[in-house]
This record gives structure tokens, sequence and C-alpha cells, in this order.
């Protein structure tokens, strides 16, 4: 048995994730790069007698190291890490693609390049010279179809191949008869090839891929030049950066012009949707109508099957209570049990249809393509507001989660525009709010349910794009950095990438109903089922309600001076579901998301002088305030400073304070 | 004249790019250098447009757009 690692490297848009999941499933491990919040992903296959890993690397246009991505991509491609790349190019525009195939032949390393989507190329009507195209290159080139799962064993052979071959690292082109025609892949002007010669010789002894080191001094590669602090100002004149990428793309032109046959038809059915989409007004239209789309589908499809998983967790909480009754556990056990953790677990997992369908809709729009024209749709609205069109998908996945969608806020180049997103994206109303919606909804606003749970996201939205105009204005240094945004192809979404995207969510909803719900409500319970005088069934006199009613002071303005709410919003602060879950608990009521919990909780509430204005404010209150621990841990990790974490915190529970107390005050005059 | 203010569907081809170092570099990337031919797709008045470049599609903000001098092909 050997072990290897491949690492799989290729432009955003080219499919490689894609390619990664055939060969993988579901069956990853997704970390950080360490020291970065860049996403790694890893899994382990095993083949032809090796156990291979595979490593999936950020999307990247090239090696220069000027985004955290591209620095992240070469350190490791450099590494001694990785025994085998595997360039994953669209092959349906391999123009592009090459440049970093150009690149990476540079590296020296043993690569293989896989041309991915060949089915596309086919239907358009493009032949590629295959084996012209890996004579030229000099290393082997395979095509492969990632979405149909065509050629996979293939390329993972002639990546293996690669690792055996200790030749494989020459990158020298061959003709038929293995002759070598050139020493490299890509030759450039006699100028540069004499400058690279001349560097090579200035480098440190021992310098690993002396010629890769000697282009990148030449480009001025911030990285290199910072660690191999050569002086080379009397051999550069400054215009060598350009010339090299210049003779690169004259070189694909190339090498395009050889392996290229059959006429290159665009992509008609693009063009088509795109002549729609991306028109002006009829575009932001259209837009509009996605989303709404998408909350409809979440809301009332969600809804429909939510109504079965009720039933199954009612039928197993009382086969539950019955078995404890059979087995004479003592009182306070059985109570534990069913009122404290049933009933804390199960009410969140009723609300799993609605947020794996909430999930299936955002993946089937990133995976489409459509995700980066919202970009473009929205950038004249983002300018206003100071940001790039492109801040506008760390925001809109923050309707499905305000982790990811921090994380994403990585993709805007200035730290400025960063760390507006990651203070603003909380305020779009994550899934897990949801639930709470639901429930309040439903029990204050009937026939309305839907509209009062609708105008949370609207709210939401509105505030960000409000506040994000504020800061704009209140900003001195107005620095635009502009969008630049590719708009990939549109293509079928793959059922197998949305399928690993959804369940690496739910299996995240999941693990949180079994871990931190799951701790908060046994935490609740024993707080409310514990005073000064110790065990009591009076949860007046417990220590929740003690801790509850000194803050429920603070929150009489707002309409919320309750000391059940006031625990639940501190409990809520582990989860945003655990509001319903404590809700649940703290009013003693078994199934709360079913017809017969609402009510039974409906009128304990409107006992206690609970109304919808109340129910409305304390939505409003969940959509604004403090947004999850796990959450918060993210805005201190992407902004490494547990100062602007905390002042983030503290301004958006000022904000849910604020507004809320505006709508009570004012809510009261007419209601 | 300036990519922002060039007319859709016409042959361009780009002459000079006047941004920042870190800005150019990642249009240069992309194929984005002197005398490289591209389309303008689709356009919206403020500036913000669709190109097509080298085989592939890109949206550019106008504050972009505005800094790149362009010539008909």
């Amino acid at each position: 048995m050997h072990n290897l690692t491949v690492g799989f490297i290729g432009n955003p848009n080219c499919g490689k994730t894609t390619l990664f999941n055939a060969y993988t499933g579901a069956n990853l491990k997704v970390a950080n790069w360490p020291g970065v919040t860049v996403e790694r992903m890893e899994g382990a296959i095993e083949s032809h007698g090796h156990k291979i890993r595979v490593v999936d690397l950020p999307g990247t246009y090239s090696l220069t190291s000027y985004t955290m991505e591209e620095q992240v991509s070469r350190d490791f491609i450099m590494s001694d890490e990785v025994d085998v790349v595997v360039d994953v190019a669209d092959a349906s525009s391999l123009e592009r693609s090459l440049y970093l195939t150009l690149q990476l032949t540079e590296t020296g390393k043993p690569m293989v390049l896989a041309l991915n989507m060949m089915d596309i190329v086919n239907k358009r009507g493009i032949e590629l010279d295959l084996h012209r195209l890996q004579e030229i290159l000099g290393i082997p080139v395979v095509p492969v179809t990632a979405r149909k799962k065509v050629g996979l064993k293939s390329l993972l052979h002639a990546a293996l191949h690669q690792h055996e071959d200790e030749h494989a690292s020459n990158h020298q082109p061959r003709n038929i008869n293995s002759e070598t025609i050139r020493d490299h892949a890509m030759i450039y002007s006699r100028d540069i090839e004499d400058k690279i010669k001349e560097i090579t010789t200035r480098l440190p002894e021992n310098t690993p891929n002396p010629r890769w080191t000697a282009l990148a001094l030449m480009t001025k590669d911030p990285l290199t030049v910072q660690r191999i602090p050569v002086d080379l100002s009397d051999l550069l004149d400054g215009t060598e950066a350009n010339d090299i990428i210049n003779q690169k793309y004259d070189a694909i032109q190339e090498i395009l012009n050889e392996v290229m046959l059959g006429k290159n038809s665009s992509d008609s059915l693009t063009e088509k949707i795109d002549s729609i989409v991306t028109k002006p007004f009829l575009g932001l239209f259209v837009f509009l109508l996605l989303m709404a789309g998408v909350f409809f589908l979440t809301f009332s499809l969600g809804d429909y099957l939510s109504g079965y998983l009720e039933e199954v967790i009612s039928w197993f909480t009382e086969l539950i209570g019955q078995t404890l009754v059979g087995f004479h556990a003592s009182e306070w056990l059985i109570n534990l049990i069913c009122d404290g953790i049933i009933s804390g677990v199960g009410g969140i997992l009723t609300f799993l249809p609605n947020i794996t369908i909430l999930f299936i809709a955002l993946a089937l729009l990133e995976d489409s393509g459509y995700m980066s024209r919202a970009a473009y749709v929205m950038n004249d609205i983002m300018e206003k507001l100071g940001l790039s069109g492109r801040a506008f998908i760390p925001m809109v996945l923050g309707f499905g989660c305000t982790v990811p969608a921090i994380m994403a806020s990585r993709a805007l180049e200035s730290k400025k525009d960063r760390r507006r997103v990651m203070l603003l994206t909380p305020f779009m109303s994550c899934s897990a709010k949801l639930p709470i919606y639901i429930l309040f909804a439903q029990m204050f606003f009937s026939k309305y349910a839907m509209w009062a749970a609708y105008s949370m996201y609207v709210i939401g939205l509105l505030l960000a794009l409000l506040l994000a105009w504020i800061l704009h204005k209140m900003d001195k240094d107005r620095n635009l950095h502009p969008l630049l945004i590719e708009l990939p192809a549109y293509k079928m979404p793959s059922a197998h990438t949305v399928f690993i995207y959804v369940w690496e969510k739910v299996k995240d909803f999941l693990t949180k109903a079994g871990t931190t719900i799951f701790l908060a409500s046994i935490l609740l319970w024993l707080l409310m089922h514990f005073g000064w005088g110790g065990y009591t069934e009076d949860v007046s006199l417990s220590l929740a309600a003690i801790l509850g009613k000194g803050l429920a002071v603070l929150l009489i303005p707002c309409g919320l001076g309750y000391w059940q709410i006031a625990v639940a919003l501190i409990a809520g602060l582990s989860a945003k579901e655990v509001v319903v879950s404590s809700t649940a608990v703290l009013f003693g009521i078994s199934n709360v998301n079913s017809f017969g919990g609402m009510a039974q909780l409906h009128s304990e509430l409107s006992a206690i002088g609970f109304g919808p204005l109340n129910a409305y404010c304390m939505m409003l209150f969940c959509l604004l305030y403090i947004p999850c621990t796990a959450a918060l841990a993210t805005i201190k990790r992407e902004s490494n400073s547990r100062l602007f974490a905390f002042r983030t915190a503290l301004f958006q529970l000022g904000t849910a304070w604020l507004i809320s107390t505006i709508v009570f005050q004012i809510g009261s005059l007419f209601l | 004249m300036k990519l922002s203010e060039a007319s859709k569907d016409c042959s361009l081809v780009v002459k000079s790019i006047d941004l920042d170092e870190q800005a150019r570099n990642r249009l240069q990337v992309l194929g984005m250098i002197e005398n490289t031919p591209v389309t303008i797709l689709q356009r919206k008045g403020s500036g913000t447009i669709i190109i097509s470049l080298r085989g592939s599609r890109f949206a550019l903000g106008s504050g972009m757009a505005g800094c790149i001098e362009v010539d008909y092909a």
C-alpha cells in the first residue's frame, strides 16, 4: 500500500468541486487551511493498491499571490506534501483555463490536465486534438465529464502513473517517438529566457524550482519577492511582468490554433437566458421573483412536510412516556426526558423540512450559475451603498446560515468591505430564525402568518441595506472596490453536488439538535426545576425565573418584559432554534409546532398579556439581536479581532432593542 | 474611448488599463492585455457592464470599466 496526495486545482466554475465530489462522495472532511479561513476539503480513496488522499484547492485563475485563495493554493502546490497535481480545466473555455495550466507546468510538479465538461464541448461541435495538446504541454491530458462521472478512472490512473514515473516532473514536450522537442512547454522570447537564465544563477543554492522562482521574481510576485530577496535592479527594467503575461497568452493562442478543430459556436442557451435575467429592470424583477419563489417553497411545502414529522415525534414522545411509566421511572425523570429533552430537541427537528428546502434552493441557484448574475443585477444598488455587487452573495447566503455567509465574505478584496458585510449579514434572516417566526406568526396572526414571517425577511434585508448606506455616508474614504466576477455558462445543476452541499448543512443542523440544543434543553430544565431551596415543582420559584425577572425589566419597553421570554432569548444565543425549544420547555408544552401545542401555548401567553404586538416585537427582536455563538466565533475568526466581534454583538443587540421598542411603543398607541 | 462608454455588441480592442497594480494584475491574468478583443454583451445606465473576454463572460463594475481605454476594432 502506497500513500500519496493528489491536489485538485483549477479556475473557479471549472467543475472542480463536482469532479472532487464524484471521487469522494459525501465522505469528505471540511476544515480550514491553517491560519486562514479558506475552506479545505479532503477525502480518501483507494485505487490500484494506493491509498490516495485527495485535496480540493480553492478555485483560482493564476498562481500569483494577490488573494488569500491564491496563496493557499500555491503554497500547497509548491510544498512537498502534494505528490501529483490534477489541473482541472473547463474544456469549453480552454483559452482562459490554459493560463493556469502553463503556470503549473512551470512549477515542475508532476501533473495531469483533466479536461472537464467534455460533453458541452461535443455538443457545441468543437473537436479537440488531445494527442497534440498532450505533445505540446508535455503532460498527460485526460478528457472527463465530472457531472456524468465519465473518465474518472482514467484520470486517477494517469495521476498514479505520474507519481510513479520519475521523469514525470520534466514536462518536456515530446513528439510521437518520444524525442524531446523543447525543454519546456512554454518558451519565452530570447530576452526573457536570458533573464531567466541569469536570475537562476543568482538564486540561493538549492532553491527548488529555479525556473518558476525566476519567473515569479520577474513578475514581482509579492510573496516570492518577500521570501527570496535577490537584488535584480540591474537586470530588470519593469516591463517583464507585462511581457510574460502577453507571451503566455500568445502561446495559448498558438496552442488553440493547433488543437482546436471545428467551429467554436457560443453557448446559445446561456445567451438566451442572460438576455432576460441581466436586462436592466427586467433582471431585477426576475431576481425578486426568484427570491420570492424560494421563500414561498420554504414556507408552504416545508410546512406541509413538517406536519408529518410532527406526528412521528408526538407518537415517539408518547411511546417513551408510556415505556418510562412501565419501568416505574420516577416522575422527575419522566418530566426531564419528555418535557425537557424531547420537547426541546423534537420541537427543533420538525423544522428540518423547511431548512432542507431552503438549502436546496440556495444550492440550485449557486450550482446553476445564477448567483453571479445576481451580483451583476444588484451591483448598482450595492454601489450606491458603498459595496460591490459581489457583497450581495454573502448576504443572500445569510438567508441560509450566517456562518458560511460570513466565510463567503472573504471573496471581497478590501478589509473594509469584508467587515461591513460581516456586520450586516447577521441581519439577513437565517434559517434558524425561521422556526421562531413560524411559531409566533402562526399562533398570533393565523391567516396572515405567512405575511408576518415574510415581513421579517424584508425588514432584515432593508435594514441591512439602510445601515450599509448610513455607514457609507459616514465614511470619509469612499474608495470603491469595483465588481469583477465571471458569469459562468449555465448548466443543469448536478444532483450529486447539490446533495452533498445540502447534506453538509443538514448534518450540521442535526448535530446541533443532538448536542447544543440537547444540552441547552437539559440545562434549561435544571434551571427551571431548581431554586434557592433545591428541587421545586413551582417554576416561578426557580433559578430561571429569578434570572429572567431581572432581565425582563430591561425588555419592558420592547414589549418583551416577561421572564420566560427573557430566559428564552438568552438560551437562544447558543442557537436561534433554542428560542423555540426553550419557550416550549418554559411553558411546559410538548410538541409545540403541532396544532394542539400551539393552541395551548397561545392561551398561556395570552393569559400573561402577551398579544399579537408582543409576538411581532419578539420576531423582530429575534431577527436582529446577537447572532448565535457559532456565528460570533466565525466573525471573530474572519476579522481576526475579538474587539470587532464584541462590537458587532453590541451593535446588533442595540439595534434589536431600539427597533422593537420603536415598533412596540408606536404600535401600542394604535392597538 | 472608455470601455464604460462603448456601445453594445461592437468589436473592441483594449488599448490600456489605468488601474492600480493589483486590479490591473487581476484583469491581466484573465487575459485582458493590450490589443485583446472584447465585446460588451450587456450594459446598464450606470456603466456596469458584461463583457465577453477570451470566450468567457465577466461582469465589470463601472469603476473598473471606466478605467479601461478601448478602440473599435
